[in-house]
Order: structure tokens, then C-alpha cells, then sequence
């Protein structure tokens, strides 16, 4: 089962049938993955294709807070969608809830609701980021963000000259 | 008709290749575009400032103890609007052209900065970096042209 698994995960690279969820998007992020599947970013090239039935697809892209109304729905989709699959959180409102994190009638974000493996933030995203999520998923292109912990210059560094310093060699 | 489709046909012919090569090409955003917000932690003093005008509430302002103040920044629900850049006193925040910003980790959508502060000796609130003198060293004074001595 488990190489069955693995050899599935495999095949994805050549064909991933997406389902598109639109869980209370704007419809600014639902535009945009439209675009990448115009001839001119042209998904296709990834062997990606939208289907309408989450029965026949490999992958679920979700835009949207998730609203209080479709939480059960989309719950309901996801079990609809064959092993293994991946979830795409697209924009910023499916990755954390966006500008409405703590309304009253939304959940905040896709993986409050259900298991995320890729989010792709922005509001809208490029369609260069959605691509770019995908080839993350394909494995084509490496992750270029991490946590980032930053702090200020100790006082011991302010004492050596501290960024007045570093501003005149920089 | 079938001359119709010919005509057609020559048409996509000599358009040529029209497909992005991205992502295997780099494909630069136009400029003013307003990707991943970045930080200087050197050039922030803590007002709060960003935090009080984020609209998605993406900036949270906590004090940790009397020195230490601490921004926790969750952009995974960022809206890339830029208020926070315009409102920064200090130019601390700038929104890069960074968009490829994809993840499979909720945790990397985390910035945390650790911001210096000095208690009033009179009333215990934080004010900014351990003196005010050692403050205007750091910032400098303005010169005619807007720029930092
Ligand atoms: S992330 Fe922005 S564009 Fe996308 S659905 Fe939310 S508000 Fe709309
Ligand atoms: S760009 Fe807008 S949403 Fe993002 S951190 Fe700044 S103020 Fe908040
Ligand atoms: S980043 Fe700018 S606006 Fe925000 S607390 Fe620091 S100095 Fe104030």
C-alpha cells in the first residue's frame, strides 16, 4: 500500500488533475488560478488540468477563509478526493484567513478545517506564485522562505560603532 | 470556411511561442509591486505603529519584561496593502518584490523581531534604545535633503 502510495505521489509530476474549492474567496485568487491555466502561463505544461468532480482529482487547490457555511462542505469534498492527494491553500485568506482572521463567520484559513500541504500567501498571488507553488510541489524549484527570528544590535555592538559604522562601509 | 481556419491556423503559426518559460525562466514583477514585507531590525524603535494600522492583523505587539519588546509578524495572512511601509517612521519595513514565497510549512510564515527598550526611570513605561542619546546616534539627524547624517 504503501509503495502504491509512493508511486501515485510519483506520477503527479506527469499529470495532477487539480479541483478547484472555492471556500468565500473574493474571486481575486479564483481569477488568478484561472490564469495560470491560460495558454500563456500555461499549467499544462505540468501536466496539471482542472476537473469538475473531486472524484477525479489528484489535488485540491482551496481560495478562501472558509466560511462558517461551507466548512462542512468542504470537509465533505476532501473525503470525496481519492489518496493521496495534495491540498493547496491559495492566497492569503486560505493560508491564514487574511483581513478576516477573526470575523465572526469565517474559520480563518484552510487548515483550520482540513490537512494543508502547500501554502502559496498573497492577495491576490502572481500567477508566477501559484506556479511556483506548484513546481514546489513537483519538486522543481527549492523553498526560498523560512522562519525568521531578528534582533537588534547588543549593546556591545552599538559601543564598536554599531550601524552608523556599518552604514559608512556598506 | 476552410480558407477561414487557414487564415486562422497562419495566424497562431506566426504568433510564435507565447508561453511563459516561468518557472524555469526568472520573471521579474513590475516595479512598485508589493511582495513579502522585510524588515531592518536596526532602524525599528518599537511604536507599534505598523500594528496599529494592519488591517489584517498581521503584526502583533507584546512586551517581554521591561527591556524587551517583541514583534511577532504572522504574513501568512498578510495583504501585501503596504500601510504598514507607509506608516514605519523609520523606513524599517519595506515590502520587497520577493512573490515566491510558497510553503509547505505554516511556521515559516513567521517573522519575530526583538526590539531593545529602555524603561523610564520615573514611570517604568518602555521608551526606544537604552538612551535617548545613544538613540540619536543611531538614527542621526535629518539633513535639508531628507537624508541621515
Ligand atoms: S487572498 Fe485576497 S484575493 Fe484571495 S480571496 Fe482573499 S481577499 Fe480575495
Ligand atoms: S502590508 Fe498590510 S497587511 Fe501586510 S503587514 Fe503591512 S499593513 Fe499588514
Ligand atoms: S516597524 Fe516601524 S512602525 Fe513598526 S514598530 Fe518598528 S518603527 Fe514602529
Amino acid at each position: 500500500m504503501a509503495f502504491l502510495e509512493k508511486a501515485c505521489k510519483k506520477a503527479f509530476g506527469k499529470a495532477l488533475w487539480v479541483y478547484h474549492a472555492n471556500a468565500g474567496a473574493c474571486n481575486g485568487c479564483d481569477i488568478e488560478v484561472i490564469n495560470v491555466l491560460t495558454p500563456y502561463y500555461d499549467a499544462e505544461r505540468f501536466g496539471i488540468k482542472l476537473v469538475g468532480s473531486p472524484r477525479h482529482a489528484d489535488a485540491v487547490v482551496v481560495s478562501g477563509p472558509v466560511t462558517r457555511q461551507v466548512a462542512p462542505a468542504l470537509r465533505r469534498l476532501l473525503e470525496a478526493v481519492p489518496k493521496p492527494r495534495l491540498v493547496f491553500a491559495i492566497g492569503s485568506c486560505a493560508c491564514g484567513g487574511g483581513a478576516w482572521f477573526d470575523s465572526y463567520n469565517v474559520l480563518g484559513g484552510a487548515d483550520k478545517v482540513i490537512p494543508v500541504d502547500f501554502y502559496v500567501p498573497g492577495c491576490p498571488p502572481r500567477p508566477e506564485a501559484i506556479l511556483y507553488g506548484v513546481a514546489l510541489a513537483l519538486g522543481l524549484v527549492p523553498k526560498q522562505v523560512a522562519e525568521e527570528h531578528l534582533t537588534q544590535e547588543s549593546l556591545d555592538q552599538l559601543a564598536e560603532g554599531g550601524i552608523l559604522q556599518k552604514e559608512a562601509h556598506g | 470556411m476552410l480558407t477561414a481556419k487557414l487564415r486562422e491556423a497562419l495566424i497562431c503559426f506566426r504568433a510564435g511561442r507565447v508561453t511563459l518559460p516561468y518557472p524555469f525562466a526568472p520573471h521579474d514583477p513590475a516595479p512598485g509591486f508589493r511582495g513579502k514585507i522585510t524588515l531592518d531590525p536596526d532602524r525599528c524603535f518599537g511604536c507599534g505603529g505598523c500594528a496599529n494600522v494592519c488591517p489584517a492583523g498581521v503584526i502583533q505587539v507584546r512586551d517581554a519584561g521591561q527591556l524587551l519588546r517583541v514583534l511577532e509578524f504572522q504574513w501568512r495572512r498578510c495583504t501585501y496593502c503596504g500601510r504598514c511601509e507607509e506608516v514605519c517612521p523609520e523606513q524599517a519595513i519595506t515590502m520587497s518584490q520577493q512573490f515566491e514565497t510558497a510553503t509547505d510549512r505554516g511556521d515559516d510564515m513567521v517573522m519575530r523581531l526583538e526590539v531593545f527598550m529602555g524603561p523610564c526611570q520615573r514611570c517604568g513605561r518602555c521608551y526606544t534604545p537604552p538612551t535617548p542619546l545613544d538613540r540619536m546616534d543611531r538614527t542621526g539627524f535629518r539633513t535639508s535633503d531628507g537624508g541621515r547624517s
